[in-house]
Parts: structure tokens; sequence; C-alpha cells
């Protein structure tokens, strides 16, 4: 599991742990069933505190991106809670207004942007066909 | 046994009211700390703040002049057997024979410590890359770190105590002594003290903390606590300011023409109308990382 801890922004670094571990799922690099890290490893792994690792856990779970199966360890849950969709759209969200600002930076209005977007969908859909 | 405060029972090291002179200098004013068992604590301060004479109370090398020092309960002084058998101590430059081998070291060690583990500590030694034949007087400062590491943690001490062990050395020698600090504590809850100048590190393993600022201890206690005590607002002034803002009761202020930047202790609920009096809006309001909280709190002694 790919995580990177910055520790100079102020964001706590559990909540680093639970965004990443969100993206990691809501990108799907992570896949209902998996074993999450236990907590000794990830703690070494990353290098901090391993109650920070309990606290990031406890957080997915009350989430229920992960669970907790007695005994064995802590897995990404098989349902997908409905704030997934949400997590995806964030993920979206931060790509869109990179093109909304570089499009005005070209100065490309917002009728021309979706416009284009619609005709590379219409490309991309016409080469999955063509596979 | 009288104990110094109610908290003291589960901590590890309790220091109370302690003081320390040496000649006409006060290096500790009025210390009290306590290590709760099972935390990472964190003791931060600049050069001369008097870290490493807090350290040497703890371990006993010093007699307290006045207040009272415990480690497990017990006066380091008058029981230096029962404290440095559960203690795994690093300085800053690890005192080692340097015309011991490196095998030489490891047996000399073990028989210090009753609970010294044999395959442990030989784990230890080919995780480090330290070759058994080598004299010690050979190895590099890195290297000199990591038998230093070994011999302090090879009898899985109770406490781990670092005094700035990451002084001078690289990234790859600093990783390995925090995850021995990391795990030292998710082993076992064992506990782990280390006194550093490099923030990062410490806001990263670190769940209690306790700042030294000549002499006297600024704050201490659990991290996020005091992380969540401090703000850091920026204004942005309609107009450029000549001389720095005057806001009461704020921590430090840096910037320049349009856009300050203002640290405070508190939430501060009353700073956006203060800003807003001043023709100035927030533009940034956010938890600061501790090594900007320990830039402002230096900043506010130093004349």
């Amino acid at each position: 599991m790919q995580i990177r801890i910055v520790s100079d922004d102020g964001v706590p670094i559990y909540i680093q742990i639970v965004n990443q571990v969100k993206h990691l799922v809501a990108s799907g690099r992570l896949a209902p069933g998996d074993e999450m890290p236990s907590i000794r490893v990830l703690a070494a792994q990353l290098t901090v505190n391993p109650n920070t690792i309990v606290r990031a856990y406890l957080e997915l779970e009350q989430a229920g991106i992960v669970t907790k199966r007695n005994g064995t360890g802590t897995y990404v849950s098989e349902v997908r809670a409905p704030m997934l969709q949400r997590e995806k759209i964030k993920i979206l969200a931060s790509r869109a207004d990179a093109l909304l600002t570089e499009a005005r930076q070209l100065d490309v209005d917002l009728v021309e942007v979706i416009k284009l977007l619609r005709e590379r969908n219409a490309m991309m859909l016409e080469e999955e066909i063509g596979k | 046994m009288k104990l110094p405060s109610p908290s003291s029972a589960e901590a590890v090291v309790a220091i109370t009211d302690l003081s320390r002179r040496f000649g006409a200098k006060t290096v500790l004013n009025d210390v009290s700390l306590y290590v709760p068992r099972g935390s990472v604590f964190g003791l931060v301060g600049e050069n001369g703040a008097g870290k490493t004479t807090l350290i040497k109370h703890i371990l006993g090398l010093l007699q307290a002049e006045t207040g009272t020092v415990r480690v497990f309960n017990l006066d380091p002084v008058a029981n230096p057997v029962a404290v440095l058998g559960n203690v795994g101590y690093l300085s800053e430059q690890p005192d080692l024979p340097g015309w011991m081998r490196v095998e030489e070291l490891l047996r000399y060690a073990q028989a210090f410590y009753p609970n010294w583990d044999k395959v442990y500590a030989e784990k230890l030694r080919a995780q480090f890359g330290l070759d058994p034949a080598q004299r010690l007087s050979t190895l590099s400062k890195g290297q000199t770190a990591k038998a230093g590491l070994l011999v302090a943690q090879a009898h899985r001490p109770n406490l781990l105590l670092l005094d700035e062990p990451s002084s001078g050395l690289d990234p790859i020698v600093r990783h390995d002594i925090l995850q021995a600090v990391v795990r030292t504590v998710a082993d076992e809850g064992r506990t782990a003290f280390f006194s550093s100048h490099l923030l990062e590190e410490i806001e990263r393993v670190s769940d209690q903390i306790a700042m030294l600022h000549h002499g006297r201890i600024v704050f201490c206690g659990s991290l996020d606590e005091i992380k969540a005590r401090h703000r850091r607002f920026t204004l942005h002034f309609e107009t450029a300011q000549v001389k720095p803002p005057v806001i009461a009761g704020v921590l430090s202020l840096s910037g320049e023409g349009k856009e300050w930047t203002v640290m405070c202790n508190g939430t501060r609920t009353e700073l956006p109308s203060i800003a807003a009096g001043m023709g100035a809006r927030i533009i940034d309001d956010r938890v600061p990382s501790l090594n900007e909280i320990f830039v402002a709190h230096a900043g506010t002694f130093v004349s």
C-alpha cells in the first residue's frame, strides 16, 4: 500500500492516511476484501506512531471503508459505502479545476471545453468498440 | 513512596519542579514533565535549551538540586542498577571503546544486561550491516550510531532514551533510528523518549511532546492537543503596511507589505473582527505544523 506522509503542512498525519486510503479504494488500487497492513507493519513502514495508525483505521472503519474481522485483521469493506461516490467526485473535481484554470488562461470558454469533453469521450468509446 | 502527582502512577518518567544551576547559569528552571507508559515522548528545544541536562537527570548521572526525578517510580541516583538495567540509552556521540571489534562490543554489552536477547542482537547486527570483525574506531559516524542503537535496543528496555540521535546523520541511518523508536512502542507497549531539533521527525513519531526553552518548559502534553491549541492566520491588507500591525496576545507575527502571518495560542475567535477593524481580510486559517509552533514560541522569548 503506497502512502506518503508530509509533515510540513499542518494536516494531521492520521487524516493524511485516511484520505489516501480513501483515494486508493476509490481508484480501485485497493479492492473490496483486500487485507490492510497490520498496525505494527504500517507504523514501521511509514515511521509514524502506532497510535496514529490505530486512529486512522478507526476513522476508516467508522466511515465504512474498512471492516475489522475479529482476530484476523482489517479488510477493505465488501459493500461499497455511498460516500465512495463522493470520493470519486472529489478526485475528479481537482482535475476539473486544473482543466478549467488552463482553459481560462488560454482564453477558451466553457462551452468549448464541454464540447471538447464530449468529442474526446466519443473518440474513446469508438476506440474501445474498435478493439 | 509519595507520588508527585496522581498521573505519575502510569508515568515511566516523572519529573517534578526540577531546577539545576551550573555556577551562575540556571540550566533547568522549575521543570515538570510526565512520560506516560507506552508513549513516544519527543523533547524539542534549541541547542543549549537544557535537553541533555534533563536527560542526564533521568539517567541518574546528575542529582536533582531541587525537585524530584523518578524513573519507573525509582530515584535513578539511588537505584542505578534497577533503572539503567531497564533503559536503552543512545547519545548524540555514542562513547564506544574504539579498540573493540563489533562482536566484542556485543559480548561486552551482554554482560551488563540480564535481559540481553542474543538472537535479536544478531538480527539487528545483520539488519544494520555491521561487520562482526570490524574495530569500532574504524566505523563511520552512521555505523557508530547503528552500533550504539543496537546496544541500546538488544536488551528490549522498558524505556528507550535517545539524546539527539539523528544529529548529523544521513537519512538512511535516521530512518533506522526512527524505526527503532516506532518498533519499541508497537511491540509490547514499551516507552520511547527522544530529544531532537528535527521537528518533522518528532511530529511524525511522537504522541507526547514537550518544548524546553532557556531551561523552562514552554508546553508539554499530547501532540494533537498542542497542535489544536495553535492557529496560523494569514491576513491580507488592502494597502501595504509599512510597520507590522499590532495585535494583542499573538505569539508571533511575520510578513511584509499586504500579507502578514499571525500565530495564535488558542482558536482566537475574535481575530476575524480584529482583522476587519484594521482593514484586513483573513485569507488563510489553518493548524500550524510543529515547526511553525516551535519557531513562534522560540521567537517570543528571544529579545
